[in-house]
């Protein structure tokens, strides 16, 4: 078999040198039962064999290059150009480990390194993690971070946060104290405010909020920092922050990203690559890797981990987290792009975006029944439809117009939101996509 | 108490080794600057048009302040990398015989099909008619993983292994207070990988540490004595963290199932297993399967990885959102609770945002259609069968704290360096020059400067035998007191050894502009 | 009158006065190697015997510090903060690492003296 190079002649010197007879004889400690089991799999098969039939399967699909695409929510349809997935694939980034012995791995950590220099100044930030999974699990990882600065457990949460989110937060943080969710205000900034009290680490907010809607950050950090509490902000759009004010000058303490929308495709909800950033003060109690700059014997400058010593590996049970596989692979795609755009690229390419959702907006609110539900956004923004928003997101599907994300679907047990439709726009839907959206939205409200 | 493992961390002592250059560059070895360094403001390399905004919707937020980032070319940006990149190591170029990681070839095949549009570009929110062949593949690599490890339940989502092991922690304890019982503890083995007392810690609970025997094995007698109404679950690594397979492993459920309690098995060594042993034949309950380590997915410099974890008909019903159901309809997902319970289910919550890794569950399904269960079989034995040759070819001139047979790693310790002045950290160092990457160091910490070699099924014996032929050479050099090749080590590699102690007392975690001089 | 006593755990206590002042060992510096980083308890927290009262950072490696007698916290070393190389280059001196008011003098008779400490270290 192509990915096995020990010959059967292989096998028997080994056995030799080993001292063994059989292969059996290396599996001895295994319970007899279970020594020798017996699978209902298909034996091997070759190259174009697997070809055939993951495409197939692939087929089955309907890719968002294949119809007029406008869904967000979480994750964004960008161009990714070409250097990016090729780069990405060179042998040495793609098939090396952690880099733990940083004397053969200064590829891997100089790149993180410009990572996190990257997302700090994104997110205006002093000092940003060599990435997490993905943006759900780091705002988890947010709320215990506030939770150890603050000796306090209880998290408010933004009712516009995505769902998702919300959910992950509840799962990996509940545990270690309480966990409270605003109600959902459509297109209003919360007054979160009175939900603070003296037990709150931390109140968690979103913007652009999951259903597009921009906000000043400023007046909820000053409330959180009246009750001694932390602000963490989540932004699940990164090229929002080529545009719009980002967390760090609005007064936010620990940011909690995702990276997908630079360099990563959609991939069906994964992998991602979760942006960590806080205040220099807060360094100690950040979690996951980081990469710092130092020297070699010859005094020339390198890279390496470090502050490991709050790791899992080394502090155990007393570790900041449990994470120790992050996402280098998808933190490379996302920093080749953002070095290929640049200030001047980002910049453009944000306007491109917040240019095309306010020409969609307009159009589609310019049909009669439609209603802008979010009345400042950046690349997304909500809709209210005179009809049930399943209804008119099927008949348009068959008109190859992916239209958009049901609110319903995030909030299904919200009456208020099932006419909602969560709308993204990118530099990728052009302007006859835009035409053939309104079109088509006007026909179906019509019939 | 200290935690002692005998790892250094002073460097050696500065003495200059190659030939200077003009550039600074060596041949094909390049010096490469930081991005921030060689960037423009003025560059891009992505032609955007330049367009005004005359009204926007931005609700007054519009960005103030410069970013602070820098603009290269496509040139200049695929030059940066590529030059980067050649100062990495990788399993492509050099065997990689990193204890407990699984460095095993990552085949290309599985990138060429993640990267199929059907694939990379569908969007988790979409329409669920829209994406069944998605579903079809997660449904087709979920019965894979339940056929080999004997499970009846697998929770796809957890994004790592880390994240398995919180999924199946979690998991346990959902089942506790669904009983009613209110179990503080966890037991861990001393040999264990860190992640699992932190895991534990961050479900809330109480870790005790059980101690191993002399071989190398968990003291079955220490865990049954540790076993009471208290302690919820056990977490095991089978084969351990030393290589060996944990003989009592039956006897170890039984006992935990008759305190009451949950037997969580780590499952980051099944590369040992796969195709030949099923984990669910011997007691366990839940288990997570690392998709980069033993399903070649690639490692990629520290991820993306992926965490599934099978579950027993005892815990299935806790398992996290989304479910993944297939009825007449075709497949689609539960995503709301309450839906869920009405299933019959009671999921623990979420592990993360949208339905898990995709794009390695193309990867790993790629691997396992192109292997068969009879290539799988094939591939643990020879993995199993290469680190034992390395294992006899190596204890006569090294240390191994246990006699073998191992399973898929062989351990050493530095008792063959007593009285040398060299450490395991410095033969690692001395590796690098010889053109591998280190085996696993310090790693288990319940031997002193451990050694833990895993060289997997996927190298050829020539390469074995190379390795050894280095080792052996090196062992006896440094018995013969010849410290300098060691200790000056690396020599041959794009850095030295690196100041980590000022790194850590001195963060410096950012490139920062030069700032003017103050007057 | 001043007392030294050195415990299992490599840490010195020196009692003056009904305050106790505590750092780590010589032998357990080195066995850490270059310490990059000491987290130190705060003034008033209330410590019992063997409560974990201070971490110390090596580059690979984070040890607890346990509190030798019981007692409050009155001060903390200010001086390591911005220089955990101090505790490298004198452990035993001016590197201490808090000073707890203590209730018992007595409970200081359990632990080893210098000399037995001695004795301990050597059979390490």
């Amino acid at each position: 078999m192509r990915y096995l190079p020990l010959t059967d002649a292989d096998r028997r010197a080994m056995l030799a040198k080993i001292g063994a007879k059989s292969i059996d004889d290396l599996f001895a400690d295994v319970p007899e039962a279970a020594r020798d089991g017996h699978f209902a799999l298909p034996r091997h098969a070759g190259e174009m064999e697997v070809e055939r039939r993951l495409s197939e399967l692939a087929r089955l699909n309907i890719a968002a290059g294949d119809s007029a695409f406008f869904c967000g929510a979480g994750a964004y349809r960008h161009h990714i150009p070409a250097s990016v997935d090729h780069l990405v694939q060179r042998s040495e980034f793609l098939t090396s480990y952690t880099p733990y012995q940083p004397e053969i791995a200064q590829g891997t950590l100089q790149v993180l390194f410009e990572f996190q220099t990257q997302v700090a100044s994104l997110t205006a930030m002093e000092v940003a993690n060599a990435s997490m999974y993905d943006g759900s699990t780091a705002a988890a990882e947010a709320v215990l971070m506030a939770h150890r600065i603050t000796g306090r457990n209880r998290a408010v949460l933004s009712g516009s946060l995505h769902p998702h989110y919300a959910e992950t937060i509840r799962t990996m943080a509940g545990l270690a104290g309480e966990i409270v969710s605003a109600p959902v205000r459509l297109g209003e900034a919360e007054d979160l405010a009175p939900l603070l009290d003296e037990d709150t680490s931390c109140v968690v907010v979103q913007n652009p909020d999951v259903f597009g809607f921009l906000r000043d950050l400023k007046s909820i950090a000053e409330a959180a920092h009246a009750q001694g509490a932390l602000l963490v902000a989540v932004v699940t759009e990164a090229v929002s922050l080529g545009l719009v004010e980002p967390p760090g000058a609005m007064g936010a303490d620990i940011v909690a990203g995702e990276g997908q929308s630079l360099g990563n495709a959609l991939n069906f909800g994964g992998p991602y690559v979760g942006l960590f950033a806080t205040r220099e003060k807060y360094l100690r109690q950040m979690p996951g890797r980081l990469a710092g700059q130092t020297v070699d014997v010859e005094g020339r400058r390198g890279f390496v981990l470090t502050l490991s010593a709050r790791e899992q590996h080394i502090r155990r049970e007393k570790a900041t987290s449990n994470i120790c596989t992050n996402s280098g692979l998808c933190a490379l795609a996302f920093s080749i792009h953002l070095a290929l755009l640049g200030e001047l690229g980002l910049r453009r390419l944000a306007r491109i975006n917040h240019a095309r959702a306010v020409q969609l907006a307009e159009r589609l609110t310019a049909i009669k029944g439609v209603d802008l539900a979010t009345p400042a956004f950046f690349n997304e923004f909500t809709v209210k439809l005179p009809k049930p928003a399943i209804e008119v997101a099927d008949a348009l599907a068959n008109r190859n117009i992916i239209a958009g994300v049901r609110a319903s679907r995030l909030y299904p047990h919200e009456p208020g939101l099932t006419h909602h439709l969560i709308v993204a726009a990118t530099e990728t839907n052009n302007a006859g996509e835009i035409e053939a959206y309104a079109r088509e939205l006007e026909k179906v409200l019509a019939c | 108490m200290l935690n002692r493992q005998g790892r250094p961390s002073s460097g050696g002592s500065p003495e200059k080794t190659a030939a200077e250059t003009v550039s600074g560059h060596r041949g094909l070895d390049h010096e490469e600057r930081l991005i921030f360094e060689i960037g423009r403001p003025e560059v891009s390399g992505v032609d955007l048009p330049d367009i005004d905004l005359p009204a926007n919707r931005l609700g007054g937020l519009e960005r103030k302040a410069p970013i602070g980032l820098s603009g290269l070319s496509e040139p200049e940006t695929v030059r940066h990398y590529v030059r980067l990149s050649q100062r990495n190591a990788s399993i492509d170029a050099s065997f990689y015989p990193l204890g407990s990681c699984t460095m095993k070839h990552n085949p290309r095949l599985g990138e060429k099909l993640a990267r199929l549009s059907g694939f990379a570009d569908i969007h988790p929110m979409q329409r669920q008619k829209t994406v069944q062949g998605a579903f079809m593949l997660i449904a087709e690599l979920a019965h894979w993983l339940k056929e080999l490890t004997g499970m009846p339940a697998v929770a796809m989502t957890p994004k790592a292994g880390a994240h398995g092991e919180l999924c199946g922690i979690l998991a346990i304890r959902s089942a506790m207070q669904a009983r009613g019982e209110n179990r503080d503890c966890i037991l861990v083995p001393e040999s264990a990988h860190g992640t699992n007392p932190a895991t534990a810690a961050l479900c809330g609970y109480r870790v005790e540490t059980i101690k191993a025997t002399d071989d190398g094995h968990v003291d079955l007698a220490g865990l049954k004595a540790a076993l009471n109404p208290g302690v919820a679950g056990l977490m095991l690594t089978n084969p351990n963290t030393s290589g060996l397979f944990e003989r009592d492993m039956i006897a170890i459920a039984a006992a935990v199932h008759g305190a009451g309690a949950y037997f969580y098995c780590d499952g980051a060594n099944f590369n040992a297993l796969m195709g030949r042993v099923k984990p669910g034949d011997l007691g366990i309950d839940a288990m997570h399967i690392n998709l980069h380590k033993t399903f070649s997915t690639p490692h990629g410099g520290g991820g993306p990885g992926a965490g599934p974890v099978v579950f027993s008909q005892r815990l299935a019903r806790f398992a996290p959102l989304p479910l993944f159901v297939h009825d007449a309809n075709g497949f689609r997902l539960v995503e709301d609770v309450m839906e869920a319970r009405r299933g019959g289910a009671e999921p623990l919550g979420r592990m993360c945002a949208f339905h898990g890794q995709m794009g390695m569950f193309v990867r790993a399904l790629a691997y396992m259609l192109s292997l068969g269960a009879d290539g799988l079989r094939q591939a643990a034995e020879d993995a199993v069968l290469s680190a034992n040759y390395i294992l006899a070819a190596l204890k006569d001139v090294m240390s191994a704290p246990y006699e073998g047979p191992c399973m898929h790693e062989a351990l050493f310790d530095d008792a063959f360096l007593k009285d040398t002045g060299i450490t395991t950290l410095d033969v690692a160092k001395r590796l690098i020059d010889e053109g591998f990457h280190p085996m696993t160091i310090y790693f288990p910490l319940t031997v002193h400067g451990a050694m833990l070699i895993e060289p997997t099924e996927t190298e050829s014996k020539a390469t074995l035998d190379q390795f050894i032929a280095v080792m052996r050479a090196l062992a006896m050099e440094a018995k013969n007191g010849k410290a300098a090749g060691f200790k000056q080590a690396p020599i041959l590699a794009p850095r030295r050894r690196l100041d980590e102690t000022a790194a850590a007392r001195k963060p410096v975690l950012r490139w920062k502009p030069a700032q003017p001089e103050s007057a | 009158m001043a007392e030294l006593r050195f415990t299992e755990s490599h840490e010195w206590v020196k009692a003056d006065n009904g305050v106790a002042t505590v750092g780590i060992t010589r032998y357990a510096a080195d066995q850490l190697g270059d310490v990059v980083y000491v987290e130190l308890p705060q003034s008033g927290k209330q410590l019992k015997r063997g409560d974990e009262a201070a971490v110390v950072e090596s580059v690979k490696a984070a040890s607890e510090i346990y509190a030798p007698v019981a007692g409050e916290v009155i001060e903390s070393n200010g001086a390591l903060s911005g220089n955990p190389a101090k505790v490298n280059a004198d452990p035993e001196g001016g590197a201490w690492f808090f000073r707890i008011r203590i209730g018992d003098t007595p409970a200081l008779d359990t632990l080893m003296t210098k000399d037995q400490y001695t004795e301990f270290v050597k059979k390490l």
